[in-house]
């Protein structure tokens, strides 16, 4: 099993790739570490886990999906 | 009750009659309260020549229907209809309408007011705007005032 990660609009670009598989690891900031090479994490992004919003300290189990994302700005 | 993402211009004054002819309310309802945005052609100050709003489609319809529920849930609503744009967005098209229909002003007016500024705030979408300069992503929405 592993975690689907996601990335989305200018994070997305930053990163340079749209989604990948990883390994699991216990907590969404160790997601954020290891699909980015340990990249600088920036302040103001958010993170969800199976379309839910989330703590990057939040638990993480096999087969979760986690994205992080820029601040919003629909409507 | 509806809410569902657009990835093609539409009509929101058409939506919203096409839905209360559907709904069976006639005669029921004694308030509609409506919010429809409109893109611009123009933010901070520079021109904007069209738009592209991204999306992440899963978690975007399960917040929309979760921001459906809770308003029906919490004012004394007959019915609820949400759409927002995806895509290709050019200055002049509606990007999202909210539509509650109740028996009496209070609800509808509440309940409308709430939804478009959850969506603003936590709704996963992300516009990013063409200009004269190239394309930029908005940073954040604007207070609205």
């Amino acid at each position: 099993m592993s975690i689907q990660v996601k990335f989305f609009a200018s994070l997305r670009e930053k990163v340079g790739v749209s989604d990948t598989k990883i390994n699991c690891v216990p907590t969404a900031g160790e997601v954020w570490d290891i699909s980015t090479n340990n990249a600088e994490r920036p302040a103001n992004i958010l993170v969800a886990i199976n379309l839910e919003y989330a703590q990057f300290d939040s638990p993480i189990k096999d087969g979760d999906e986690v994205a992080f994302f820029p601040p919003v700005t629909g409507g | 009750m509806d809410s569902h993402i657009a990835e093609t211009a539409f009509d929101p004054w058409k939506m919203i009659a096409e839905h209360q002819q559907q709904s069976g309310l006639t005669n029921q309802f004694g308030a509609t309260a409506t919010f429809i945005g409109t893109m611009r052609d123009y933010n901070d100050n520079a021109d904007v020549s069209r738009m592209e709003l991204e999306h992440y489609p899963e978690m975007t319809q399960q917040y929309l229907d979760k921001l459906k529920n809770t308003a029906q849930q919490r004012w004394d609503l007959l019915d609820t209809l949400i759409i927002h744009r995806v895509g290709i967005i050019n200055p002049g098209d509606p990007i999202v309408l909210i539509a509650c229909w109740s028996a009496h002003r209070r609800a509808s007016l509440d309940a409308c007011n709430w939804l478009i500024e959850e969506l603003k705030h936590n709704a996963p979408f992300w516009k990013k705007e063409t200009g004269q300069d190239g394309d930029r992503w908005v940073e954040q929405n604007t207070d609205g005032f």
